[in-house]
């Protein structure tokens, strides 16, 4: 005897096909009822409808800008650093009044693990991760995203961040 | 019958309108049943979707309508794969032979009442074929053909292994599936389809109830004819695949898909007409006409109204039993193979060799009684018939037959066991 079987006991009642079946297809008429003529509510129109998502979701990062158009970010290297996927690449440059800004920013989307903690660890509230999922591109290439691009995001970022208590107070 | 049936003298056709009038109806039939077929894809899948509540294809065409359309285009358009070491020829031949008998057995079934045309009287029929019934049941059995050629034509285990399944199933059914039409012909006395509906319509009772215990038969088989889901062997995705046509692509593929669909519509008209009546129109005496002579109705007078809401009765039964082997594949998981062929042969074929015997006794005890043929004799068929439906519904309902893997184990170890004692006693 090769493999142990256990064998359950069951009343003949429970192991009877021909009540199995019978119970079977009133179960599928019902919901055949229930559903014909396109009638089921649980199918989203992706498309036309979509889900809304948690105000919470972490998707592809936003970087915030002044009034003049200028990034936030003060290239200080801190998100890089706690990136645990490492997908951040930051060349930092400083003006003539002793400002620094990010001359290179980049983030490589495909690296991103979506944790949030370069949101967390900023200083000046710049880079935010956002709420948004439709991500799709052509080439591999596209996913890293660069400065411009990082700041034309519109999709609104992620409440973990409230815009009313910036530095989480 | 007690009172003489009057008699409606339409008029043959002559042979040049014979020859118009069956052309026609090739054609009419041929494209009907083809389109019919391809919608039939749609309603699978839109009755699936339902039944799962969701809501299914709906992007091509109005809710989906067009979906067919899209999908014999993409068929037509995709790349054929062929397996470098299939036999060529008969891979081609192989969904050749599945779709040809599927789309023959048309012709036989009678979809209206007869048509009374100035040119003389139309049977609304294809061909009226004088072996009717065993012409379907011939040419159903080649189809299994097609499936065990592309198994074995396609140099694959999987496929293999399904023509074989095929094969070993088909045949286990076809025996039930004849045997559980012979009490038909008992009390029909004649094997055409168009000899059935009368019959049926002169007892006042379709033989779904009369003979009961072979229709729940003929059904229970015609699913395993057909490949369909409990007894989908061949094809059982989760061990084989698809089964025999694992190497099949494109427009071949279709080619199977749609002998499968077809199938199930025959198998649908079949039972519609064997069983319930066909194109008859139920608790309505202007229907109840039966073509006694070329050109010459007896009972109600035949009108061309009376033919379009016969074909609409027919077309409802039809969807009801096409309705039914939907939900019953969206509803039962698949039979293990070995249960499979436990049932053909342990219960399928000794029941069906019963009913055959019971029934031919009762249609002879009734004759010698001179019972005249009409609702009377049908209730005693029933009376008959209705308890030993329930007896093998009540043995199937056991679970005697269709067991667990475990209890396999059971009988086994139980079977050692009394062997063991049985050595012992000897040795004693």
């Amino acid at each position: 005897m090769a493999i142990g079987v256990k064998v359950m006991r069951r009343p003949e009642q429970q192991v009877s096909y021909f009540r199995a079946t019978v119970r079977g297809m009133a179960l599928t008429f019902r919901h055949l009822l229930r559903s014909a003529g396109d009638r089921s509510e649980v199918t989203i129109q992706y498309p036309e409808e979509r889900w809304a998502i948690s105000p919470r979701w972490r998707g592809t990062h936003v970087m915030e800008k002044h009034a003049d158009g200028r990034p936030k970010c003060v290239a200080c290297g801190l998100c890089p650093t706690i990136c645990p996927a490492n997908c951040i690449r930051l060349v930092p440059g400083e003006d003539d009044q002793g400002n620094r800004y990010p001359i290179v920013y980049e983030i490589d989307e495909f690296r991103c693990i979506f944790c949030g903690m370069c949101q967390e660890v900023c200083p000046v509230e710049a880079i935010h991760v956002g709420v948004h999922y439709e991500n799709a591109e052509y080439t591999r290439e596209r996913f890293v995203y660069d400065l411009p691009r990082l700041m034309a995001q519109e999709h609104p970022s992620t409440l973990l961040w409230d815009p009313s208590d910036p530095a989480s107070e | 019958m007690d009172t003489p049936m009057p008699l409606h003298r339409v008029g043959a056709l002559g042979p040049t309108a014979y020859w118009i009038f069956a052309l026609g109806k090739i054609l009419v039939v041929f494209t009907a049943v083809m389109i019919t077929v391809a919608l039939l894809t749609l309603l699978e899948r839109k009755l699936s979707a339902w039944i799962q509540d969701r809501i299914g294809p709906n992007r091509v065409g109005p809710g989906g309508l067009l979906q067919p359309v899209a999908d014999g285009l993409k068929n037509l358009l995709k790349e054929e794969t062929q397996p470098a070491e299939a036999a060529r020829g008969f891979f081609t031949l192989a969904p050749m032979l599945a779709i040809m008998p599927a789309l023959v057995l048309f012709a036989v079934v009678p979809l209206a009442a007869p048509l009374p045309t100035p040119l003389g009287l139309v049977e609304m029929s294809v061909a009226e074929v004088p072996v009717g019934i065993l012409f379907v049941l011939a040419l159903s059995s080649l189809g299994v053909y097609g499936i065990t050629l592309a198994g074995w034509a396609s140099a694959n285990k999987y496929a293999f292994l399904g023509g074989l399944r095929a094969a070993a199933q088909l045949i286990s059914y076809e025996v039930s599936l004849g045997m559980s039409l012979l009490p038909v012909f008992l009390v029909v006395g004649d094997v055409t389809l168009s000899e059935m509906v009368a019959r049926q319509q002169q007892m006042h009772l379709w033989f779904a109830l009369p003979l009961c215990l072979p229709f729940f038969l003929f059904w229970v088989a015609s699913f395993a004819e057909t490949n369909r889901l409990p007894f989908d062997l061949p094809e059982a995705e989760s061990e084989l695949i698809t089964g025999y046509h694992t190497e099949y692509s494109s427009m071949k593929f279709s080619m199977f898909f749609i002998a499968e669909y077809a199938h199930v519509l025959t198998v649908s008209m079949i039972m519609a007409t064997v069983f319930l009546g066909g194109w008859d129109i139920p608790l309505w005496q202007g229907d109840n006409m039966w073509v006694v002579a070329d050109g010459v109705v007896a009972g109600a007078a035949p009108a061309w109204w009376k033919t379009v809401l016969t074909h609409f009765s027919f077309l409802l039964k039809t969807g009801f039993f096409v309705g039914l082997f939907m939900i019953v594949r969206w509803t039962l998981p698949r039979f293990r193979y070995d249960q499979v062929m436990d049932l053909g042969w342990k219960v399928m074929l000794p029941v069906s060799l019963v009913s055959v015997a019971v029934n031919g006794g009762a249609v002879l005890l009734l004759e010698r009684l001179r019972v005249p043929y009409g609702l009377g004799y049908g209730l005693m068929l029933t009376a008959i018939n209705l308890p030993l439906l329930a007896l093998v519904l009540w043995g199937l309902d056991r679970g005697r037959v269709l067991t667990g893997t475990g209890s396999l184990q059971q009988r086994r170890l139980a079977a050692q066991a009394k062997a063991r004692a049985r050595r012992a006693a000897a040795a004693a």
